[in-house]
Formats: C-alpha cells, structure tokens, sequence
C-alpha cells in the first residue's frame, strides 16, 4: 500500500544508493586497504614488521599510557558524574559545560598546554630542569597529553546515564542503614557498570589513536613513540620495509577500533549505554 | 487560647498575615541527603584545574607575560600579534577555516542523505552500515590518514593512479586530500545528530500535509526539512569544528607546505619546534578563541533545534 509518507521509488534507490556509496569509498575501502597492505607479503613478513625494535616499543608505550589514562579519567568520570546527578549546587551547568572543553579543542592545543608548562623556556622549565625531572618528551608528558584529550569521554557518558536513572534507590538504601562506600558499591555501581564500561572503551580507543597532542609532547624522541606516532615515522622514513611496517602497526590499531566499535555497538543495542554521538540533550543536563 | 493557635503556622498553613510562604531549602550540609558531594565534587574541580583549566590558563597568560626575549609586556604581545597575523598564519587560517567548511558542508549533503536513509527506509545490511557510520570515531585518526593517502597518491595503486592519469587529479598532498581527509572526520557528527531528529518527526504532519494536497517535495521542503534544519546545522558546526582542529589524518595525506597546504596545528608544532613559545602560544589562543565561537554558536543552534523539537 503507498501511504502519505512513501517516497518515490526512485528517490528512494537514489538516496540509498548514495548511502552505500559513501559509507563503501569513504569507510569500508579504507579499511580494506590498510589490511591488504599489511599482509601484502604474507603472513611472515607482518609478523617480522611487528616484531621490529621500534615496534614493539611503540607497542609497549601506547599500552603503557593507556593503562595509565583509563584508570585516571575514570576515577574522575564517577566522581563528577555522581557530584553532578546528585547534588544540587550553583555553577552545575558550567562545569558541565567546562568538562567538555577538551572535546572542542584541538589536540595540538591540548599538547601544547603541556608544553609550554613543561618545557625548556615553559613555567616550569627551569625549575624541572634544575632538579632533573624529565615531563616533556618522557612518559609523564604524554599521559598528560592524553589524559586532556580523553578527559570528558566517561564523565560524558555517565551523567545522562545517572541523571535518567535518579537516585530513589541510593536515597532507600541510605535509609536502610548503608554507609557510603556500601552504598556506591552495592546499589549505584550494579546499575552504571555498563555505562562505565563505554566510556571506558571510548576513552581507551582515544588514548591508544591519539596522535596531535602526543606528538608535541613526545617531540621525535625516538624510544617515546606510541603506535600512532611510530606508524607516521615509518612512513615518512619511505622504502618499502619501513611501510609494512606503518601498515601493520596499522592494522593493529584497526583492530582496536573493531574491538570498541563491537563492544559500543552490543551495548548500544541492549541500550545499556546512550549513544556517545549525539550531543547531550539540554534539558537532562540541568 | 485555643488549641489551633499553639500549632506552629506550617501545621495549619495559615498565619494571621496570610498563607505561609514556603520554607526555603536550609544551607550547608544537611541540603543533601546522599554522601559524598564534597569529597566527589572535590575531587572533580581539582582534576578538572590540573588537567584542563590550569593548562589553558598557562597558555593565556604565556601571551601576556615577558621573557628574555621579549623583556616587556608590549613586546610580548606585539610578538604574539605579529606572529597571529603573519600572512604564513593567515593563510593557514584561511585554508583550515576554508577546507573545514567545504568538508562540514560536504558531510552536510552526505549525512543528511544517509540519515534519511537508515532512519527512513529499509534495506539489506541497514544494521551493519549504520554501525559502520561511528567508525571514524572509534579509529585512529593515523590510521585513516595513512589508508587516505595511500589510496589517494600517485604511487599508493589504488585510486591515485587512475585519477591522475585519466583526469590529470592531483590529489594526496594536495588541499583535495585534506578535504578527504576531513570528511572522513566529521561524517558520523552530521548523520548521529540529524538521526534522532528524523525518528522524532511525527508521521502525522507529513499526513497532514499530504492531506492538503502538497505532493512528496512540497512536504519535504516545506514541512520537513525547516524542522530538521536546526539539528543538521548543529552536525555540521560540529564537523566543522573537529575539521579545524585535526591534526593526525592531515599529516598524512597533506604535503604541509608552507602558504598552500599547511594547517593551523603544524604551524604550532613548528614553533615550538623553533622553540618560540610565545609565538606558539599566540596561535593556540587564536585556534583556542576559533573554538570557543564554534560552542557558542552550536550552543544557540541547540536552543533553537530543541523549542522547535518541543513545538512540532
């Protein structure tokens, strides 16, 4: 049966057409293409281009950073989230507001804020210098970095999550004699595991990709690079080892990216966790 | 005495000069019922100052106080000014601020088209290719800057070749390439935002018009497409604004030379790399201040989309 709200058949074909068109050039081919790159020569040359010194340690690094950053970011995601849906206080929706601030930056500023903190003629860089504490090019440079960028990513998940599901339970079981810990653990967490668990994957997708605001703090230190740093060293380096190289490491951190777009996705469709996409809804932010 | 009068005045709601105004909620610690608020929201403004406010704040006041350098506050700031309007800054804007825009409102015609499509329509595979759309958010943006410019250049044997031979179409380290690259970007910011607003159209008013004998057009451009205006203005301001802070696909896919493919970012890495802090610290105020208007301006486009959301 046509109805009012049918479009014509061929405006119909168009437009999918289109879709599908986009989504196969813009996002399927490239993916297509990192792999076959990666495994162009077969199986033993991908596994000797991962198993290269500068490889494996950027290999190492990126994970490094990011069991440092997930851990930080998420600790703060709980703490403002539940500052934020429980307690009435003034400012609420400027902090809100200032929470996001990483998310409109541009990583590049995000690095540099650290760096003209931390480096040679910084804030700070005379003093660190005196007493021979390395921040910029060293590790703690780059989690910072890093912590900057993935700042918002589970506090922004958290609060309409919590915000939807208000607080008559954590309010019945203080009145049952719960003390705050017992409280947090027994009745909130069950109930926002989930949500913490996407903004999780989110902030950990972010931490091991990121690249502009890591890259002014690591500077070409070469024992510093993270994957994503290491993958433009190869392929600046030119010669056609050293792109199997950048294209297996690639394909590694594709992988990644399957991995949190799967997990996004199963929970998003057992709507466990709202969609990270969408910009948050003005009135549940008040 | 009677009994009434010995009740306190809420008991009964009414006093001798009218009805009781409303206790107002008692400051201080008993206002919240559940632990916690000072030791979360504590901790939530102290990591909040280190890791972001204190930061941004260092870098405003770099543009402001004086080194060996530059041993005066006019100077430092006639420093900052010059190098923010340097012509090499200039055209950096420009070509950040340009592409960006080309490639929001590219993204502006795409993701409408594919909104409209996973929202409205059905066909094989509709579930995958909507998961799909979020994968430029979750991979690294290295990772689509490298597979962008090996399909793009001449040499990678993918698509350059032909493109360059056939139409003479230069495209890796061209401005082409940007555009690519920041397209790919912004996709999923233009078809999450408009996603939900197309589900929440009610079917009744395109009936409605239908019923007034408007044909499909009509109803699209008159009824439907000024509702979901707001909401497809808010995703490609905020395409545009990851477009005008990327920095990881670009350095793949543009040559970064100087006047003509070289992006804001890279002339900030520049500087510090010639470690003239103040100089870099000038340029990350201008891309802080680019910004800034791009949150105001989807914070009003926010405002609008959701009263007219409320009214339809």
């Amino acid at each position: 049966m046509k109805r009012a709200t049918t479009d014509p058949w061929l405006a119909r074909y168009l437009l999918i057409g289109m879709t599908l068109g986009f989504i196969l050039v813009f996002l399927i081919f490239p993916v297509c293409v990192i792999l076959i790159e990666a495994l162009r020569h077969g199986l033993a040359v991908y596994f000797s281009a991962l198993s290269a010194d500068h490889s494996i340690n950027a290999i190492r690094m990126t994970l490094m950073v990011a069991v440092t950053v997930v851990p930080l970011n998420t600790v703060f995601g709980v703490c403002a989230a539940w500052a934020i849906t429980h307690f009435k206080f003034p400012g609420k929706s400027l902090l809100v507001s200032m929470i996001e601030i990483p998310l409109w930056v541009s990583p590049v500023v995000g690095g540099l804020v650290f760096a003209l903190i931390f480096g040679r003629q910084g804030w700070l860089g005379k003093w660190l210098e005196a007493h021979e504490i390395q921040i910029m090019f060293a590790f703690p440079g780059i989690v910072l970095a890093t912590a900057f960028v993935t700042f918002p990513f589970v506090a922004r998940g958290l609060i309409p999550l919590m915000q939807a599901q208000g607080c008559a339970e954590e309010e019945a079981a203080l009145t049952l004699g719960a003390n705050g810990w017992q409280l947090f653990w027994r009745v909130t967490f069950p109930k926002i595991k989930w949500g913490v668990l996407y903004g999780m994957i989110l902030c950990n997708a972010r931490a091991m990709g990121e690249f502009g605001a890591v890259s002014v703090m690591a500077g070409s230190v070469d024992d510093k690079m993270t994957m994503p740093l290491q993958i433009e060293n190869y392929y600046q380096a030119l010669g056609p080892d050293a792109l199997s190289r950048a294209f297996a490491l690639a394909s590694l951190l594709l992988l990644l990216s399957a991995v949190t777009l799967a997990i996004k996705i199963g929970l998003e469709w057992r709507r466990l966790a709202p969609s990270y996409a969408r910009p948050p809804k003005p009135e549940l932010v008040h | 005495m009677n009994a009434v009068s010995t009740l306190p005045p809420e008991a009964h709601g009414y006093t001798p000069e009218g009805p009781v105004k409303p206790v107002p909620a008692r400051s201080g610690r008993r206002r919240h019922i559940l632990p916690g608020f000072h030791l979360t929201l504590g901790y939530t403004l102290i990591y909040l100052s280190l890791i972001v406010l204190l930061p941004l704040l260092a870098l405003v006041l770099k543009t402001v106080t004086p080194t060996k350098d530059y041993p005066s506050i006019s100077q430092v700031v006639g420093h900052v000014f010059e190098v923010a309007t340097d012509t090499r800054s200039v055209d950096s804007y420009w070509l950040s601020f340009g592409i960006s825009f080309a490639a929001a409102l590219l993204n502006g015609v795409f993701g409408f088209v594919a909104a409209w499509a996973l929202v409205r329509y059905e066909f094989p595979g509709k579930k995958a290719f909507d998961a799909l759309v979020d994968l430029p958010f979750a991979m690294p943006t290295a990772v689509a800057g490298l597979a962008l410019c090996q399909i793009f250049s001449k040499k990678g044997g993918y698509l350059g070749g032909p493109l360059y031979d056939w139409f003479g179409w230069k495209i890796a380290y061209t401005q082409w390439g940007i555009l690519i690259a920041l397209t790919f970007i912004g996709f999923p910011f233009v078809v999450r935002t408009l996603q939900p607003v197309l589900s929440d159209l009610a079917a009744e008013v395109e009936e409605a018009a239908a019923c007034l004998g408007a044909n499909r057009w009509q109803t699209f451009r008159r009824v439907i497409f000024p509702a979901v205006s707001p909401a497809l203005l808010t995703g490609v301001m905020l395409a545009f604004g990851r477009g005008v802070g990327e920095y990881g696909s670009v350095v793949f896919i543009s040559s970064m030379l100087p006047y003509r493919t070289e992006i804001t970012p890279h002339l900030i890495i520049i500087k510090l790399d010639e470690s003239d802090y103040v100089g870099a610290a000038g340029l990350g105020l201008v891309m802080l201040l680019m910004s800034l208007a791009i949150v105001v301006t989807v914070n009003v486009l926010q405002y609008f989309s959701a009263r007219r959301r409320g009214r339809a």
